[in-house]
């Protein structure tokens, strides 16, 4: 009995080898350094009401970021997140003129969302354009009615109850936003990692021909992810809006580049197929404290871009280059 | 010698205020932040050096020049939030947008911090004052008197302004007149509008050279309309004949004053602006009151009078011409 077998391994490496070794380890292991330097290099760090107002860095972004890192992994891109924020408060700064309430003003912050969405979806999955192409347009486009509608000027006079989404805290230093951002990182964790929904997502993003063929409906499913995208984006604009307390037709510019830097340092391959919301979550963060830590230090914005554009391509480089060095 | 003194009763005023209030002022440093719209513009590096003289006059104060890379509203809320965590003493910004940076900036009021705007105003709830670099009646007056200054025996005027619509330029030329009668021979012939468009502005400098034969000086309130008008001037050979004046940049204007055809205009000094926003915050945090009416100290610059609205001017635009543009034009 003790004799008889050799140890055969039925795997590479052992399950916590495995998540030793991972991407989301890495980059916690970088927020961890991230908040110890930060500790040290600025007196005012630890605070925890610092550290709540810091959240308003990332969650709005964040909230996108998990709808846009299924839509990557799935091998699409949606680059109008931005202008669809823009689109949707307007919306609801031209429905505050009307006297709409609160509750219709969320309403319709959401639904000008799905409607973006839906139509991205449908010039991607119905005209088969690619999604670069049609998102780049739909960015001028949706941004450019808010443009039309309102010029040089500000939409203004939101309720007061409106406030809440944006300024509002749920209990002692937590904000409205931030749970709002946790609950939505829990739900799209469950549908990429734990339904067949998600299964078919990465099927799509690592051969959308083979999924084809396999059964999955690969037009529905992309469709289904340009209309989340869009709702997501629905929700950022609320809370962006609502912790604004006005709309002007530039609002939120530059997100999309910001969101989709989020989801690749979180590990998702820009090539679609591979990826966790674990870490894009992580990535949340990091962006989150690097650029909270750095204007602590008074650090002008120009240099913060470049500490983030060095980090995503230091994080993505060394994996490779210690492959590379292993071999 | 003078100054020292005023400066040392500012500083005693102060001084004074801090130990009547009830809130414990640190010893240390203040710490004044002058936020602006975006880093890397020349306008907003010479309002911090006007900072920093105000700083090394005032002595103790810790100037923190900061401002997002990109002039939008969410880049200076992320700039005042992190200014709130570090419980700086004192907020004066230039805003990207008069209505988004309210909640943030109530919320560093309501952590004892004190906020002031200055150059471009936030709406009334998110500040505690505002400071115009200059108003409607100073700068009507001034754009007149730039051209009088050089008509000792008086003459004919036109104004070439930017659109009909244009509510600043409206509401400037509308003083102008107001304060035509002071000055005895200068007479207007005309209002004409160039929109704003280099080509539109020269036609129609073009036109009033044609119309006005005795025209002695263009008035171009808009920095788009003076330079088309020098350039117009310039081309019709009548260098010396008609003197182009009003609001213009010193970098786009030095080409113009070195020929001769601009022999001064004006425009706010940002170094002066940047001054005065540091001595008005300076005495909001040491305990001063923003009140309509209240009259404020800013060192050098004498001192301001608020409005209804808490706003108040700074002082007459600060004129350019051939003693001064080569200091200024690599500035702003």
């Amino acid at each position: 009995m003790t004799t008889t077998s050799r140890m055969i391994p039925d795997r590479l490496q052992t399950p916590l080898e495995r998540k030793l070794k991972s991407w989301e380890s890495l980059l916690m292991l970088v927020a961890i350094g991230i908040f110890i330097i930060n500790s040290f290099a600025s007196p005012y760090f630890l605070n925890v009401w610092n550290l709540s107002d810091a959240t308003f860095n990332f969650t709005e972004k964040a909230m996108i970021a998990f709808a846009m890192a299924l839509l990557i992994i799935s091998g699409e891109i949606d680059l109008s997140v931005a202008a669809i924020i823009a689109l949707a408060s307007t919306a609801m700064g031209a429905a505050v003129q009307l006297g709409v309430s609160t509750e219709g003003l969320v309403l319709i912050g959401l639904l000008v969302g799905l409607a973006c969405g839906a139509f991205n979806g449908f010039l991607v999955t119905g005209l088969g354009l690619p999604s670069i192409v049609v998102t780049i347009g739909t960015m001028s486009l949706f941004r450019g009615i808010s443009f039309i509608i309102l010029g040089d000027q500000a939409y203004r006079g939101y309720p007061s109850d409106f406030a809440f989404f944006g300024q509002g805290y749920v209990w002692w230093v937590i904000t409205f936003e931030f749970v709002l951002f946790a609950i939505i990182a829990v739900i799209y964790a469950i549908i990429l990692h734990m339904t067949n929904f998600g299964r078919a997502v990465y099927a799509i993003g690592n051969n959308a021909t083979a999924a084809l063929f396999s059964g999955i409906r690969v037009g529905r499913v992309k469709f289904i992810l340009f209309l989340l995208t869009g709702l997501m984006s629905g929700v950022a604009a609320i809370c962006l809006t609502s912790r604004l307390g006005s709309t002007r037709p530039s609002i939120a510019v530059g997100w999309e580049l910001e969101i989709v830097t989020m989801v690749v340092l979180g590990g998702v391959s820009i090539l679609g197929g591979s990826g966790s919301i674990p870490g894009v979550v992580i990535a949340a963060f990091v962006m989150g404290l690097v650029t909270f830590g750095l204007g602590l230090l008074n650090v002008p914005g120009i240099v913060m871009s470049i500490v983030i554009g060095a980090l995503l391509i230091s994080v993505i480089a060394l994996p490779r280059l210690w492959s590379m060095w292993r071999t | 010698m003078k100054r020292r003194t005023f400066t040392s009763l500012v500083a005693g005023l102060g001084l004074a205020a801090s130990m009547l209030s009830t809130t414990a002022v640190a010893q240390d440093n203040m710490r004044i932040a002058l936020v602006v719209k975006a880093l890397g513009i020349g306008f907003f590096e010479a309002a911090a050096e006007g900072a920093n003289e105000a700083a090394g006059e005032l002595g103790n104060v810790e100037i923190i020049y900061t401002g997002p890379t990109d002039t939008t509203a969410e880049g200076q809320i992320e700039v005042i939030n992190s200014l709130i965590a570090q419980g700086v003493d004192a907020i004066a910004i230039s805003a990207n947008d008069p209505d988004a940076l309210v909640p943030a900036l109530k919320r560093a009021m309501d952590r004892g911090i004190t906020v002031i705007s200055w150059d471009s105003g936030v709406a009334e709830g998110g500040r505690q004052m505002h400071l115009n670099p200059s108003s409607t009646p100073l700068i009507g007056n001034t754009i007149i008197k730039l051209a009088a200054d050089h008509m000792p025996d008086g003459g004919d005027v036109a104004i070439l302004s930017a659109t009909a619509t244009a509510t600043n330029q409206n509401a400037w030329i509308e003083a102008a007149k107001e304060v035509l009668p002071n000055y005895e021979g200068v007479n207007l012939v005309a209002t004409v509008y160039g929109d704003d468009l280099s080509d539109k502005s020269y036609r129609e400098a073009q036109g009033l050279m044609a119309s006005y034969p005795n025209l002695k000086a263009i008035i171009a309130p808009t920095t788009v309309g003076i330079l088309a008008s020098c350039q117009a001037v310039t081309d019709a050979g009548k260098i010396g004949e008609i003197n182009v004046t009003g609001l213009g940049l010193p970098s786009e204007m030095a080409g113009c004053v070195d020929s001769g055809a601009t022999k001064s205009f004006a425009i706010w000094n940002p170094i002066d602006l940047g001054y005065s926003a540091t001595m008005l915050a300076h005495a909001l945090a040491k305990g001063a009151e923003a009140g309509p009416g209240a009259e404020i100290p800013m060192g050098r610059m004498g001192s301001v009078k608020l409005d209804d609205t808490n706003a108040a001017a700074m002082a007459d635009p600060f004129t350019y011409d051939s003693s001064n543009i080569d200091q200024f034009k690599s500035i702003f």
